[in-house]
C-alpha cells in the first residue's frame, strides 16, 4: 500500500477567492480538507476603540467602513440604537427614505455575493452584467448622499438630506427594469449543470447546526429556519409592507443562492411601494437639540447657529444606559450594543457582524469535502472583511 | 411557546433560577439578568435547553471595561430565542485576575467571540481549546480595548528601504493626539474644576 502524508496548505490572504484578507490554514488529505483554521485580523482597525474616542456624529461613518458592500443597513443600526438611548421617534418620511435605502444596500451585496459565488465557480459573465446594475444603484447612493460608498447618510434622528426629486422617478425607473436582469443571471446559473454541480450539497448545514452556530439572514433560512428580524421584530416601517421571506430546504451552498436570488425581488416589491406611498414632510427630527439646523436659519437665527457650533464641535450627550438594537443586513443580523455614559461620546460599543460567526464555522463546513469546494463555501457564506475583522 | 410580555418572561426566569440570579431589570424594553461568575455556564446552559425558553442562539458576547470599579470587567451575553421572539442579556462583573468558565460547550460559536475577549481584554477563559489571539498582529502585546490602551498604541510597521524588510517601530505622531475638553464653561471646565478642589483642598 502506498504511504499517504496530510500535507498543510496555506490558503491566502491574497487569493482572488478568498474575497478579501483572509488566510486559510488547511489541512490537507489528499484533495480532502480535514481541517480549516482561519486566521483574521489582518483588516483589524480597531473601530470599537475608535468610537470609543469620538461623538456620536464622528462615529456613523466607521459604520460605513464595516460591511463596504452595503454600508447604509450598518449605518441604520447604530443610528437605530443611539435612537433607542435618546428615545426619539424619526418622522415618517425619514423612516421611508431609510428603508428604500436598505433595500438598495441588500440589492447590491446580494449582486456582489451570487456574481462572485458564480465566479468562484467559474463562471465570469455574470460578475460583468451584475456589476453594471450596481453601477447603477450606486449613483443612487451617490446623489442621495454625495458619495457612491462611504454614504453617512443615516444620522441619528433621521437622515441627512432630503431625496431630490427626480430620484424618487429613477429608483422607480430601475425597479421596472432591473426584474428582467434577475432573471437574466438565473438564466445563466439556476439550472446550469456546471454550477449546480458545484454547489448542489455542498456545505450542508442542519438546522440544529444552524442556531448553535449563530447563523443569521441567509446562512439561517437557506437551512429552512424562517427567521428574518423584518418581519419578526419590526423597525421603521417594515411592518407596513407586503413581501415574502424566502426559506431554503436543503440548507446546501445553491439554497442559499436561490435565497439570495428571490430576496432581491422581494427588495424590489419593498422599494415600489415605499416609493409609491412615499410620505412628505421632514426628513429628521425637529430637535434643535438633536439635529443640525438649516443651512439658511444659520444667517438668521442666532439661536440655529449657537445650535449648530455646538453640535459640531460638542456634538450632542445621551442620556446614560445601555441598548442592543440589530438590523436584517444583507448578510444577517447586523447589531450594535452601545453602552452610554449619559456623556458625548459612546463608553462602550460592540458590534456585531454576521460574518464573524459564519466564517468561524468554516471549519465545521469544510471538513470532508473537496479542496475545490473551499471557494463555492467561501463564496455563499458572504463573507466581507471589513465586518469580520472591524 | 411562551408569552412575549417581557414583564412575565422576567418573572418566569427568576422564578424557574431563583437561587442564581442576582438580579433583573428591564430598561428600554430589553431584558437584563445578572449573575455570578460560576453560575454563568448553568444559566445558559437552562436557557438554551429549557423547553419553555428556547434561548438557543448565541448573538453575541460583549466585554466592557470599568476601569475605576473594584469588578473591572463586565461580560454582557446576548441570547435569542427563535421560537419565542425574545431577546435576553446576562450580566456578570468581575475582578482583573478572574478566570471565566468557558461556554464552548454550550454554544459552538463562543469559540471566537470568547478569543476576541481574550485578546482585546486579556480575560481567561477556563477550558476554552484555543485561547489565541485573533484579530491583533501575530505577536502582538497590550489589549487595545481596556480604557488604559492609548488610542495610537505603542508601535507602528512599516517597510525600511535599507533592512528590505518590514520593520516595527515605536510610534512617532507628528501631532500629538488632541482630546478636547468640551463641557460647557458654565459648567466649569475639568481644568478649572481640578484646580477649584485642589484649592478646596488645601484649605482644609
Amino acid at each position: 500500500m502506498k504511504k499517504t502524508k496530510s500535507m498543510t496548505l496555506n490558503f491566502g490572504p491574497q487569493h482572488p477567492a478568498a474575497h478579501g484578507v483572509l488566510r486559510l490554514i488547511l489541512e490537507l488529505e489528499g484533495e480532502i480538507v480535514e481541517k480549516a483554521d482561519p486566521h483574521i485580523g489582518l483588516l483589524h482597525r480597531g473601530t470599537e476603540k475608535l468610537i470609543e474616542n469620538k461623538t456620536y456624529t464622528q462615529a456613523l461613518p466607521y459604520f460605513d467602513r464595516l460591511d463596504y458592500v452595503a454600508p447604509m443597513n450598518q449605518e441604520h443600526a447604530f443610528a437605530l440604537a443611539t435612537e433607542k438611548l435618546l428615545k426619539i421617534e424619526i418622522p415618517i418620511r425619514a423612516k421611508y427614505i431609510r428603508v428604500i435605502f436598505c433595500e438598495i444596500g441588500r440589492i447590491l451585496s446580494h449582486i456582489l455575493n451570487v456574481t462572485t459565488q458564480a465566479l468562484d465557480v467559474g463562471a465570469l459573465t455574470p460578475s460583468l452584467w451584475g456589476f453594471e446594475e450596481r453601477e447603477t444603484l450606486m449613483t443612487f447612493y451617490e446623489r442621495a448622499s454625495g458619495s457612491r460608498l462611504h454614504a453617512n447618510y443615516f444620522r441619528t434622528g433621521g437622515v441627512h438630506k432630503d431625496l431630490p426629486t427626480k430620484l424618487v422617478d429613477d429608483i422607480g425607473k430601475f425597479c421596472e427594469t432591473f426584474p428582467k436582469i434577475i432573471d437574466d443571471l438565473e438564466d445563466l446559473l439556476t439550472e446550469n449543470r456546471i454550477f449546480k454541480q458545484r454547489n448542489v450539497d455542498i456545505g450542508l448545514v442542519s438546522k440544529k447546526d444552524a442556531l448553535d452556530h449563530s447563523f443569521t439572514g441567509v446562512m439561517l433560512r437557506g437551512s429552512g429556519i424562517p427567521w428574518d428580524l423584518r418581519k419578526s421584530q419590526p423597525y421603521e416601517c417594515y411592518q407596513d409592507l407586503k413581501f415574502k421571506i424566502p426559506v431554503g430546504k436543503n440548507g446546501d451552498c445553491y439554497d442559499r443562492y436561490l435565497c439570495r436570488i428571490e430576496e432581491m425581488r422581494e427588495s424590489i416589491k419593498i422599494i415600489k411601494q415605499c416609493i409609491e406611498s412615499l410620505p412628505k414632510g421632514p426628513i429628521k427630527t425637529v430637535d434643535g437639540k438633536i439635529s443640525p439646523p438649516n443651512r439658511d436659519d444659520l444667517k438668521q437665527s442666532m439661536e440655529a447657529l449657537i445650535h449648530h457650533f455646538k453640535l459640531f464641535t460638542e456634538g450632542f450627550r445621551v442620556p446614560a444606559g445601555n441598548v442592543y438594537s440589530a438590523v436584517e443586513a444583507p448578510k444577517g443580523e447586523f447589531g450594535v450594543y452601545l453602552i452610554s455614559d449619559g456623556s458625548n461620546r459612546p463608553y462602550r460599543c460592540k458590534i456585531r457582524a454576521p460574518g464573524f460567526s459564519h466564517l468561524q464555522a468554516m471549519d465545521y463546513l469544510i471538513k470532508g469535502h473537496m479542496l475545490a469546494d473551499v471557494p463555492a463555501v467561501l463564496g455563499s457564506l458572504d463573507i466581507v472583511f471589513g465586518e469580520v475583522d472591524r | 411557546m411562551i408569552d412575549q410580555n417581557l414583564n412575565k418572561v422576567e418573572k418566569l426566569i427568576n422564578s424557574e433560577l431563583s437561587s442564581k440570579i442576582s438580579g433583573s431589570e428591564i430598561k428600554f424594553g430589553e431584558l437584563l439578568f445578572k449573575t455570578s461568575v460560576s453560575e454563568i455556564p448553568e444559566v445558559i446552559k437552562f436557557l438554551k435547553l429549557d423547553n419553555k425558553f428556547k434561548f438557543k442562539q448565541l448573538i453575541d458576547i460583549a466585554a466592557i471595561d470599568y476601569p475605576n470599579e473594584e469588578k473591572r470587567f463586565e461580560l454582557v451575553y446576548l441570547l435569542l430565542s427563535v421560537e419565542n421572539n425574545i431577546r435576553v442579556k446576562i450580566s456578570i462583573k468581575f475582578e482583573t485576575n478572574e478566570k471565566i468558565p468557558s461556554i464552548v460547550k454550550i454554544f459552538p460559536s463562543a469559540n471566537w467571540m470568547e478569543r476576541e475577549i481574550f485578546d482585546m481584554y486579556g480575560i481567561k477563559f477556563i477550558d476554552h481549546p484555543d485561547l489565541r489571539r485573533i484579530l491583533t498582529d501575530y505577536n502582538f502585546k497590550g489589549h487595545p480595548l481596556r480604557k488604559d490602551f492609548p488610542l495610537t498604541g505603542f508601535n507602528e510597521v512599516r517597510y525600511s528601504e535599507k533592512e528590505k524588510k518590514v520593520i516595527y517601530e515605536p510610534v512617532k505622531l507628528e501631532q500629538n493626539y488632541r482630546n478636547f475638553d468640551f463641557s460647557s464653561p458654565w459648567e466649569g471646565t475639568k481644568y478649572l474644576k481640578e484646580v477649584k478642589e485642589r484649592k478646596k483642598n488645601e484649605e482644609n
